[in-house]
């Protein structure tokens, strides 16, 4: 092969970027590996405990559903107040840290800083903390689940509340709406439908916290998990395990037949 | 003015808005007459006012012990955690993937059973997975990961899946026309246009696991919600600041971090 034929053959990309990212990530794995003491072996030498664990389960415990009705209710309870509540409060939130309604920096700044505080502290701490505060009970999950709601539904609606059309802004401020006419009759009209699909999708996610808040006391079903785990009752737990994702799936279709309708 | 002149107002389903407004008026009335309002412990002021000194007070020698259990190794058991567990879901959900992508499987009765089983998985709560896993292989972070491992296999499978289904099928076409083997077109056509963005929602779970990852310890699968419970347990608000204070700021390292990895790799 001649020097000038080499010349002209394009140069394939350098390898060197793509092995060393696949180094480290191959080095961080190993790494975790070590730190959680983590032992492929272990996994399949406990594979007859899993196995045994499963047969336990079977056939699920169908006369316990009496049991575990009132719970499941105050799960959705739970959620029903949470969302609700954490939809209300979200709503002057959005609007204050909406950068096209309010102009002043040092407003939304602060206000968006907090909320994405809130959001890296999962429900379950949350349930955690207020269950220290306030007892046992429900009353702890709602408020975990009311603040986490306020964390998601108030970020997703000031993004919408950003992207909504200047024009009947512009058309309001130029007859002379004062601040409030223009906030309910230009900006509340563009965004309804978008909040209330995030506020069914906060809904969703909540139902499935709920139902584990119990296991820090926070009232609900997720009690029930801990107990029948703890008395080796396992045909219990598959019970509750069955019910839980038969409520999760009727809940999910249902709201995203709603979102559909509504978007 | 002539009243003549208004457009009337639309009056689409009227009967229908007034059920749906009756139903939810029933939930919330069910709802809210069930809330105990004598819940409120009298310690409850108290008891916040030293949260919140805690929080503002936070224990910094907590931050590294010589001997052992502090928080930065809670904080590196937890991300170890995360790390694996997603490693393990990304690896797992690729055959479950390309099971419930319409344009790899043939008939939509086998594609319609990827997808449900999918979804069954991903309505399975990851902590619940964790008191099983705990049962089967002891407390620990094993458990925790062995947990997140299987429950991210939900939601990765079913963005895998769409990306699957976006792909371009001419190149496929193309290397099929060749005499291509299916694995070649595989590996061809299809690995190199969906690795992106399997990378993108790889790096998401990640940012979602290590959230799980830190309360999957509050039932003794490992991680910095273990200490955590034992400071909340023991009233030890100083201890229970300082975890607060390291798992907001790791978690929003990692986030940032993530945020740009995935709009470089998309």
């Amino acid at each position: 092969m001649s020097p000038i034929k080499e010349q002209q053959l394009p140069q394939p990309p350098s390898k060197l970027k793509p092995t060393l990212t696949l180094v480290l990530i191959l080095l961080a794995i190993w790494l975790s590996a070590i730190k959680a003491d983590v032992r492929i072996s272990e996994f399949f030498l406990s594979f007859g405990n899993m196995w045994e664990l499963i047969a336990q389960m079977f056939p699920p415990n169908w006369a316990y559903f009496d049991n575990i009705v009132v719970p499941m209710l105050e799960t959705l309870r739970m959620a029903v107040v949470g969302t609700t509540i954490g939809a209300i409060i979200s709503v002057p939130i959005a609007l204050f840290s909406a950068s096209n309604l309010i102009q002043t920096r040092w407003i939304h700044y602060p206000v968006r800083f907090v909320l994405n505080l809130i959001r890296t502290v999962p429900e379950l701490l949350l349930a955690a903390i207020f269950v220290a505060i306030f007892g046992l009970g429900p009353l702890p999950g709602i408020l975990a689940i009311s603040l986490f709601s306020v964390g998601i539904i108030a970020k997703l609606t000031y993004e919408s509340i950003e992207a909504i059309d200047k024009g009947p802004l512009e058309a309001m401020t130029a007859v002379g709406a004062n601040k409030i006419q223009w906030i309910v009759f230009a900006v509340i009209p563009q965004v309804a439908a978008y909040f209330i699909s995030y506020v069914l999708y906060t809904f969703e996610v909540n139902v499935r916290a709920a139902a584990i808040l119990g296991l820090v006391g926070a009232g609900g079903i997720g009690l029930y998990y801990d107990h029948t785990l703890g008395f080796l009752e396992y045909d219990k737990t598959n019970m509750i395990i069955i019910f839980t994702l038969v409520v999760v799936l009727i809940i999910d279709y249902i709201s995203t037949k709603l979102r559909e309708k509504l978007l | 003015m002539s009243s003549t002149t208004i457009p009337t107002k639309p009056k689409k389903r009227v009967f229908l808005r007034w059920i749906v407004g009756i139903l939810l008026a029933f939930i919330y009335i069910w709802a809210f007459s069930g809330v105990p309002m004598e819940g409120f412990k009298e310690t409850a002021g108290q008891v916040s006012k030293a949260i919140m000194s805690g929080l503002f007070h936070p224990d910094w020698d907590y931050v590294y012990l010589p001997e052992g259990e502090d928080l930065l190794r809670g904080l590196l058991d937890t991300l170890a955690i995360a790390v694996l567990g997603t490693f393990i879901s990304a690896f797992l959900c690729i055959p479950f993937a390309f099971w419930a992508a319409n344009n790899m499987t043939k008939g939509v009765a086998l594609t319609g059973v990827g997808k449900f089983m999918l979804s069954f998985i991903r309505t399975f709560p990851e902590l619940v997975m964790a008191l099983l896993f705990i049962k089967v292989v002891g407390p620990g972070s094993f458990a925790g990961v062995l947990a997140l491992g299987l429950h991210s296999i939900g939601m990765l499978g079913k963005l895998f899946s769409e990306e699957i289904e976006n792909i371009d099928l001419g190149p496929s076409e193309a290397l099929t026309a060749t005499g291509a083997s299916r694995m070649q077109t595989l590996w061809f056509a299809v690995i190199p246009q969906v690795l992106p963005g399997f990378l993108s929602y790889t790096l998401y779970r990640f940012e979602i696991n290590l959230r799980a990852a830190t309360i999957l310890g509050i039932i003794g699968a490992g991680g910095i919600g273990t200490p955590l419970i034992f400071a909340l347990q023991s009233r030890d608000w100083e201890r229970v600041g300082v975890i607060l204070l390291g798992i907001i700021v790791m978690v929003s390292i990692v986030d940032v971090i993530s945020g740009y990895l995935r709009k470089k790799v998309v």
